[in-house]
């Protein structure tokens, strides 16, 4: 009996040890308003695709990382989207087509050499060149003398582009091929970053860990496990880090990261797994965050198909976005991380930037009976019969089926639609691209830097790069031309909207939702938030 | 022994370059993988087009193979999109899935075993019964079902174990995936034991041993255990390649970067270097698993004899 009561005694003597250091350890290691500077952030990431070249780095994995550790130009506003000067001082030009950087003095990589000119300018050089195969290149399409790195057959005639003209360690001028007024803005782009002398000396070192000028450096990265990221301090831009680094750990599989949130073992997950989004909020007691970002799900119509391009399948297609009941759909089948689109754009842009919450009009709300009207009044669908192509190895099947489900219960047919499977998105793509699609096509778009241009003119103008319907309309054409020539961003932005209203009748594709980005987090960290591009704002997240 | 040795290794050698053609032909016949690469963007046609010169695309498959075959005998297997040496990726996954492979295997021999003879040897009796009718769960039930299911009750709820397997891949962590990707296997081991024991302990030898006052636990083990092991190895056996291979659901489920999610990766991206070096690696696994199982028969059975 005396035995037991010592046990009790000892173990209430050691637990009341336990919370006492517990609680002078939290004390301790905190620093102003509970937040540890020095606490490192665990958070999701996937493999990158592609080498860790900014050239060469197109998908999101890849993306977050260099955004971490490179600072170009310009950076956005994570709230409002807005292009900021980050490494310039100013980028000016008189006639929209020749403009002069200035750089700002002091800026350096994380290997102790500075950010000049010459920085800038061997990189874009480097980027542009097609042997040196980076996927990016046709960003610098827009530079005078890229044909020349870059043509469509056969082997580059120069080695660097015309168009850029170093001429002093702080000062470089780029000749564009045409007028482009916004085009600073859009110099904030993974592609556009510079590169340090050691990325031409020693690739492979370079390609391993490498290095940039911006708030992070990597300290080790062991290849599709794991990346260390820790402040640089070198840094001198505006967003330091508020935290005391951040570990990237890669997942196979969103399900795998999702358990990993909920025990504890990862603090931000942005691929929350879409089983998990009905129940995320109560798993982690609200923190939780759906919020648009700079993605729209469009369905595209293969304009170069005869019996596509006629007067009579406008009226079809028009019918068709009547008939998609995408209230409904983005409410049931996505958990409302879709916002059902009304305009071609995306609302990140903000009303300043171009975005216009419905300008598609009648056209892209739900009505079945008119839809039904218009189908018939255009000759019913070509072929008979719409088919919506998808990769089967993406997410698509469900909404897919829903959207075609919805458009068979408008027209009373339930065989007016049909989804239509791709095995990989591979061949999906090379379909697109060879121009093989004979009916409707999924397409998305995520924007490369927020401005209105990069939703339209890429898509939508008859030479544009990613102009999957090959929908051309002179008109569109002029009207893009023309507000890239405005000096005026304002203007531009209404000659931009001009253009877009073109597509309400002639409807090459058709709006369906804008993507959200979502984000769980843990309660080990705090300030989490999105950027338009649905990436964490790391630089910003504290740990308690 | 030695000359039967060597006349199954030289047959692996056609089976080797079989299997390796067939790999790549197949992973070939997905499509061009360089549009993919461009992601939902339209590809800039120099760029792709040099990519696709530098990949050896645009040579016809056979010339392909041949490249590929002159890479494989001076040790080079190819690079990922992501520029990473497919032998690299071997070294890293290879290692990990084999701590995994080996974890069930332990747990699939000891528990598999264990319980089959434990209800063999006491059939009809309730033990017999409860195994019976767990193994009958185990197997009607799909592998990622309990991987999920294991993983929520043990990982998240009660927070025992971590619910994905860690940076390194500590031999703790693996312990729960293990168990996983051994389930069935374990399942079938058990009632395959349970079924040869019961067999066996009719026969004349065993009722010969126990007349000649050997003890019960060397009768067992000595007479009775190793004959019927024999159907067991073979499955096992087998089993060692499957296991490996079929670690990619485990893999994906707790986070494992092995075979599995390299294979997986490859296929999702068509990168035919890393599909056929790992497949390449799990078809030598195979046939060498084979050929063990083949001479542990002969170790068990001293009436089978190889020249």
């Amino acid at each position: 009996m005396r035995g037991a009561t010592r046990v009790k005694f000892a173990a209430g003597a050691i637990a009341i040890a336990l919370a006492a250091t517990a609680c002078s350890s939290s004390s301790s290691s905190g620093s102003s308003g509970g937040t540890n500077a020095n606490g490192v952030v665990n958070a999701w990431w996937g493999d990158p695709q592609n080498p860790l070249e900014p050239a060469n780095t197109n998908e999101v994995n890849g993306g977050a990382v260099l955004d971490m550790i490179m600072t170009g130009l310009v950076q956005y506003d994570p709230k409002t989207s807005k292009a900021e000067n980050a490494v310039a001082d100013s980028i000016t030009s008189t006639d929209q087509q020749n403009w002069t950087v200035k750089l700002k003095s002091g800026w350096k990589f994380s290997d102790g050499t500075p950010v000049t000119a010459k920085s800038f300018v061997d990189a874009w050089n480097y980027g542009a060149l097609s042997t040196n195969k980076q996927v990016n290149s046709s960003f610098f399409s827009y530079i005078d003398g890229y044909n020349a790195v870059a043509p469509a057959s056969g082997n580059p005639t120069a080695k660097t582009m015309s168009g850029l003209k170093v001429v002093d360690d702080s000062t470089f001028t780029v000749k564009l091929s045409q007028k482009f007024s916004t085009w600073p803005q859009t110099l904030g782009y993974t592609a556009y970053y510079p590169l340090p002398a050691s990325f031409y000396t020693d690739h492979a070192a370079f390609l391993n860990k490498p290095i940039g000028d911006g708030p992070y450096k990597i300290d080790s990265w062991t290849k599709s496990q794991q990346m260390k990221l820790v402040p640089n301090a070198d840094y001198t831009g505006t967003n330091k880090p508020k935290n005391g680094g951040v570990t990237l750990k890669v997942y196979t599989d969103t399900n795998a990261a999702y358990a990993d949130l909920q025990s504890g073992n990862l603090d931000v997950d942005n691929g929350v797994p879409n089983a998990a989004l009905k129940t995320i909020k109560t798993d982690l007691n609200g923190r939780f965050l759906n919020e648009p970002a700079g993605i729209i799900q469009t369905i595209s119509f293969p304009m170069y198909q005869a019996n596509w391009n006629t007067a009579g399948a406008k009226l079809v297609r028009q019918g068709i976005s009547m008939a998609i009941d995408r209230d409904t759909i983005t409410k049931t089948i996505f958990d409302n991380t879709r916002t059902p689109a009304t305009d071609w754009t995306s609302p990140v842009l903000g009303e300043a930037g171009g975005y216009k919450s419905g300008l598609c009009g009648d056209v892209c709300t739900y009505n079945p009976t008119k839809a039904k009207e218009l189908v018939a009044q255009g000759g019913g669908i070509p072929g008979g019969q719409l088919t919506i192509s998808y990769n089967a190895d993406g997410p698509h099947k469900e909404w897919v089926d829903a959207v075609c489900n919805s458009i068979n219960n408008a027209l009373g047919n339930t065989k007016a639609c049909v989804g239509k499977p791709v095995g990989t998105f591979a061949d999906f793509r090379n379909q697109v691209t060879n121009k093989q699609m004979t009916s409707a096509f999924r397409t998305g778009w995520q924007m490369d830097y927020p401005l209105i241009q990069d939703f339209l003119q890429p898509l939508y103008t008859t030479t544009g790069g990613s102009n999957d319907a090959h929908y051309s309309n002179a008109q569109f054409d002029a009207l893009v031309n023309q507000a890239n020539a405005e000096s005026d961003t304002t203007k531009a932005v209404q000659d931009f909207q001009s253009a877009e209203k073109l597509l309400i009748t002639d409807l090459p594709a058709i709006p369906l939702w804008y993507q959200n980005g979502t984000v769980g987090w843990s309660s080990k960290v705090d300030n989490v938030t999105l950027d338009p591009f649905s990436v964490p704002v790391y630089t910003d997240i504290t740990v308690k | 022994m030695g000359r039967y040795v060597i006349r199954r290794l030289l047959q692996m050698i056609p089976v080797f370059i079989g299997t390796t053609f067939i790999i790549f032909a197949m992973v070939h016949a997905l499509g061009d993988p360089v549009n993919a690469l461009f992601g939902d963007k339209a590809p800039s046609p120099a760029v792709a087009a040099q990519i696709r010169d530098s990949l050896g695309l645009n040579d016809p498959l056979w010339v392909q193979y041949l490249h590929y075959m002159k890479g494989i005998f001076t040790g080079d297997l190819g690079t990922t999109f992501s520029g990473q040496q497919v032998t690299a990726l071997l070294a890293s996954a290879y290692p990990t899935t084999l701590k995994l492979t080996a974890v069930a295997f332990t747990i699939e021999v000891v528990l598999g075993i264990g319980l089959g003879l434990l209800s063999g040897l006491r059939r009809g009796k309730s033990v017999d019964t409860l195994v019976m009718v767990m193994t009958l769960i185990v197997i009607s039930i799909p592998v990622f079902v309990i991987g999920y299911v294991l993983q929520y009750l043990f990982g998240v709820k009660w927070g025992i174990t971590n619910a994905t397997v860690g940076y390194g891949a500590p031999i703790g962590d693996l312990i729960l995936p293990g168990f996983v990707l051994a389930s069935v296997s374990l399942a079938y081991v058990a009632r395959l034991t349970r079924t040869t024991v019961a067999e066996n302990s009719k026969a004349d030898y065993v009722r010969t041993a126990t007349a000649k006052g050997l003890p019960r636990w060397r009768v067992v083990t000595h007479h009775l255990l190793r004959n019927s092991l024999i159907p067991v190895i073979t499955f096992l056996g087998t089993d060692l390649g499957a296991l490996m291979g079929g670690a990619l659901v485990t893999e994906r489920i707790f986070n494992i970067q092995g075979v599995g999610y390299w294979l997986y990766q490859g296929i999702l991206r068509q990168n035919t270097p890393t599909v056929v070096g790992f497949v390449t690696i799990l078809v030598v696994v195979y046939l060498l698993a084979n050929l063990l199982v083949d001479l542990l028969y002969a170790v068990l059975d001293p009436r089978i004899r190889y020249a």
